[in-house]
């Protein structure tokens, strides 16, 4: 598929690299020649320096033969004229921009319909809802939903004292009415798919999928606290995305104290916010701020200011004086690495990191339109390690109506979860595939296109 | 360095060259040379042998995810070049066309480098088989082997660029389509085809063979010159001689120029600056030496075809002769060293310089005298109606500085032997450009087995700077390359 990616910065590059690895043709536009040095050094991609809002400069990077246009630069306009352009050269190009000032935030329809771009993303909402949806199940780390939000993988660490310890795979989902299916495992850092006779051990990090009703259920008989509801919510910072969030969770029903240091931006968000919200005008470098407006009692604390170090640190502290709390930390500039990823910091949250993997899925799923058997969505679980892909089955192929067990299936491939209408089957080797499901794999192969890609 | 993934394409590149040792070996069938079938096909089974040991037995699994940048690609780029002329040389050796082994080397460098020059004194003495594989080396050196790879098999991870970058000619290597192998596979598919049409147009003619045709063919598709009669093309009839001259100019232009024309992108195609300045240069000096010839009483009308043909075969570095220029006047050998020096385009078959280089850096000379005068004025160098970037212009000024530094050593090295000066800088121009015909004691028809070792050697060397463009032989040298 030919890809045009108008702007490489960090979100431009992270998918110019995942596409060009999946065997896309992509071009990178951008005005800045020294900006395309790198990533023409280390992907097989090509370049085009120039004005990504200029007729010119998308002709050269073959917008008449392109499939899709990811429009990444700062500024919303020009993501926008790039579209526009795109669409108007090529009506078959679909466009997808990212857009990220609040106010266009109600045009987003108006965009699809009348600009006709098929997806516009807002990072700073795409992370508020990431947030709020970590926030709303507590101490699962990582959270995806597929099938329309019926069905999370939730990511959950095996403790000394949890009964997963020393258990087997297939016992675990025997024991929770094979309703629960573990999906990923991570043994010392190593990531695989487990079969049923691995045994897990205190330490692993398990990726489980189940149904959303049976999360709290699960969750209590696996680890000896009880699954607490969230009710008082810490914010530090008063951005963008801590105003979609602290909207999001008001409306929930959640009490939320938003910290921001800026008066007259407080003001804005107090005349924006329902009263469930506090804003309070205060350093939330200073301690005595954060106790004095009762971190020790939050369920859970989020930390959103401009600066990541900053961030680093109020979550430290955080899960020192509020260890019970639940900490959330955005990180901008800095690299995900495993320097980070060892303090504790509760979730961590990049949002460019969320922007190029809500534009990949959209990518991905569009890709294979016009085959029977799509990819719905994909999702990049464990740095991109595993994948989750929906395939939703709208036509006959050889892998339907065949018991699991006796399809030939790769290793490394995990059939997750099938969903059938309303009904949601966590396969045996006896399940069947039918036509009109909807499939989730789970798997450490890359580039899997159609359902039949899984077998052997 | 990533030693292991640069050993991993040598590796493809000795099995690559063992699968093209059967074509000779299927020409010594063919003409009954079962001597020299079974040299080719014992090194064919050889060469493959070798490189499945490295590719599937040497080389593990994991080492293939291992980095492979810029410099692995340079460093892999050169090694392959030197390494499979090594085997090249090999059958000459052994079948006893070419008695000494580094005369041997020196006449597959000529050929993989595409240069031409022969250390052979009678050409239709030799072997078919060999005849063809010396000529089957400008085809394959013409466009490059590890494009040819690039193009038939996906490398995983890295930088494919790299190597392209460090085998293809010219200032900015850019590729046709996003994905490096497609390009490879456009590249050699243009080649392909633009191969047939000059073998289908000739392969008629009465004067030549089917076998000279197909070996004059890959001469010309390389820009390489190895003859396969003593006076090369002289003996062909005019009809030949004509078609052979456009075809020496369409290979030395630039390949974007046939993917535009394949797009139907027909004004861009010929707006290419560098297009323009290639012919303008190459009828510019056409016109000089007619001029020349006609005033100095050498008759302009029946030398026009070989001023046609020699000025093309100079300037797109080819090397091929219907006439012995070496009586015409000074002057025109004055011309022919300057078309030596300016070369192809860039993208090309073609070696010297590149018209593209030329190009800014004339542009240089003009912005230096502007900004002599308006010592504030902020000027941009423009080519094709875009700037181009100090960067590239810097890399180019460096290039040349380096070019002339290794000419005047190589210079100096040959002179020790004692030829003329003509005939000791032509064999350096002719060699480091890659031309293959020089002036002096070897122009038209003469060989160059009368040189001493050492000045072979500092010529094998040249032809090798001169086809990969300098900086991927020059950084074997590096200590720096080789350090963990």
């Amino acid at each position: 598929m030919n890809v045009i990616i108008v702007g490489c910065g960090r979100v431009g590059y992270i998918i110019a690299e995942h596409l060009s690895k999946e065997n896309h043709d992509v071009t990178l536009v951008d005005s800045d020649e020294n900006k395309l040095q790198a990533p023409l050094a280390n992907l097989d991609i090509q370049a085009v320096v120039g004005n990504g809002t200029t007729f010119s400069a998308l002709r050269e990077a073959g917008v008449k033969n392109a499939d899709i246009l990811i429009a990444v630069t700062s500024e919303d306009e020009m993501n926008m004229i790039s579209c526009m352009i795109a669409k108007k050269a090529n009506p078959n190009c679909s466009t997808i921009a990212r857009v990220r000032k609040p106010e266009y935030l109600p045009e987003r329809n108006f965009f699809k319909n009348a600009i006709g771009m098929s997806m516009v993303i807002n990072p700073e909402l795409a992370a508020a809802k990431e947030i709020y949806s970590l926030i709303s199940i507590p101490n699962a780390l990582e959270v995806d939903a597929f099938a329309n939000g019926r069905i999370e993988l939730l990511k959950v660490k095996v403790t000394e004292d949890s009964i997963l310890n020393g258990m087997k795979v297939a016992d675990v989902s025997k024991k929770f009415d094979r309703k629960v299916l573990i999906c990923i495992l991570v043994h010392e850092g190593n990531v695989s798919i487990p079969n049923g006779s691995t045994v897990l051990s205190a330490g692993d990090m398990i990726s489980v999928i189940l149904p959303k009703a049976y999360i709290s259920t699960f969750y209590n008989s696996v680890s000896n606290s009880s699954l607490k509801t969230i009710k008082n919510v810490m914010i530090a910072g008063g951005g963008t995305t801590g105003y979609y969030l602290a909207e999001m969770l008001s409306d929930a029903g959640i009490n939320v104290k938003i910290i921001e240091f800026d008066r007259n931006r407080c003001e804005v968000l107090s005349s924006q916010l329902s009263s469930r919200a506090e804003v309070i005008n205060g350093d939330a470098e200073n301690r005595d701020t954060l106790l004095e407006n009762g971190l020790e009692n939050m369920d859970a604390f989020v930390a959103l200011t401009t600066v990541d170090e900053e961030n680093i640190f109020l979550s430290l502290y955080a899960n020192k004086v509020a260890p019970e709390c639940k900490q959330i930390t955005r990180i901008q500039k800095l690299e995900k690495d495993e320097i980070i990823a060892s303090l504790p910091l509760g979730s961590i949250v990049v949002p460019r990191q969320l922007t190029a993997e809500y534009i990949l899925q959209h990518v991905r799923a569009s890709m294979g339109r016009d085959s029977g058997s799509s990819v719905e969505a994909l999702y990049e679980l464990m740095d991109g390690k595993v994948e989750a892909l929906e395939f939703s089955i709208s036509e006959e192929n050889e892998v339907l109506n065949v018991p699991l067990a006796d399809l030939k299936i790769k290793p490394s491939i995990l059939v997750a979860s099938i969903v059938r209408g309303k009904k949601f089957i966590t396969p045996s080797g006896n399940d069947m595939i039918q036509l009109n499901d909807t499939v989730i794999i789970v798997t450490t192969v890359k580039g899997l296109d159609d359902i039949t890609d899984i077998l052997d | 360095m990533n030693s292991k993934g640069v050993i991993r394409i040598l590796g493809f590149v000795v099995g690559l060259e063992g699968i093209f040792f059967l074509l000779p070996a299927l020409v010594g069938l063919i003409y009954k040379e079962y001597f020299g079938a079974a040299v080719y096909l014992g090194l064919a089974l050889v060469c493959v042998l070798v490189a499945f040991l490295i590719i599937k037995v040497f080389v593990k699994n994991r080492d293939r995810s291992k980095g492979f940048y810029g410099k692995e690609g340079f460093v892999a780029t050169a090694l392959s070049w030197i390494v499979m002329s090594l085997i090249g040389a090999v059958p000459f050796r052994v079948t006893g066309d070419i008695p000494h082994y580094l005369d041997a080397v020196y006449e597959t460098v000529s050929g993989f480098t595409t240069t031409g020059a022969s250390i052979i004194t009678d050409v239709e003495s030799i072997m078919h088989c060999n005849l063809f594989f010396r000529s089957f080396t400008h085809w394959l050196g013409g466009m490059g082997v590890l494009v040819f790879i690039l193009a038939i098999m996906p490398m995983a991870g890295g930088s494919p660029l790299s190597l392209m970058k460090a085998e293809s000619p010219g200032p900015t290597v850019s590729k046709l389509v996003p994905k490096a192998q497609k390009t490879a596979l456009i590249l050699y598919g243009l080649y392909i085809a633009l191969t047939l049409a000059e073998f289908l147009l000739i392969v008629f003619d009465p004067s030549i063979n089917v076998f000279e045709s197909i070996c004059h063919t890959f001469g010309t598709a390389g820009t390489g010159g190895f003859g396969v009669r003593n006076n090369s093309v002289a003996s062909f009839s005019p009809y030949v001689q004509v078609v052979t001259t456009v075809f020496m100019l369409l290979f030395g232009l630039n390949f974007s120029f046939y993917y535009l024309l394949l797009l139907k992108r027909f004004r861009e195609a010929f707006n290419f600056s560098e297009i323009r300045w290639y012919f303008g240069i190459y009828f510019g000096a056409v016109a000089l030496m007619l001029i020349d010839l006609a005033v100095k009483g050498f008759g302009a009308g029946k030398n026009l075809i070989a001023v046609f043909f020699s000025c093309a075969s100079v300037m797109t570095t080819t090397g091929y002769t219907v006439a012995d220029f070496g009586e015409w006047p000074v002057f025109t050998h004055v011309i022919f060293f300057t078309l030596m020096f300016i070369g192809g385009c860039a993208g090309s078959t073609g070696g010297g310089f590149k018209v593209a280089r030329i190009i800014l850096l004339t542009k240089q000379i003009g912005r230096d005298v502007r900004k002599q005068i308006h010592p504030n004025r902020v000027t941009t160098i423009k080519n094709d109606g875009k700037a181009v970037s100090e960067e590239v212009l810097a890399s180019i000024n460096r290039l040349f500085i380096t070019y002339v530094f290794i000419l005047v050593i190589s210079t100096l090295i040959i002179a020790l032997d004692g030829f003329d000066f003509t005939t000791t800088f032509a064999a350096v121009m002719s060699t480091y450009n890659n031309i293959g015909v020089g002036l002096g004691d070897i122009c038209v028809g003469d060989s160059f087995s009368m040189f001493s070792y050492t000045s072979k050697s500092v010529m094998i060397l040249d032809m090798l700077f001169g086809r990969l463009e300098i900086i991927p032989m020059l950084l074997l040298f590096s200590p720096s390359t080789w350090k963990k």
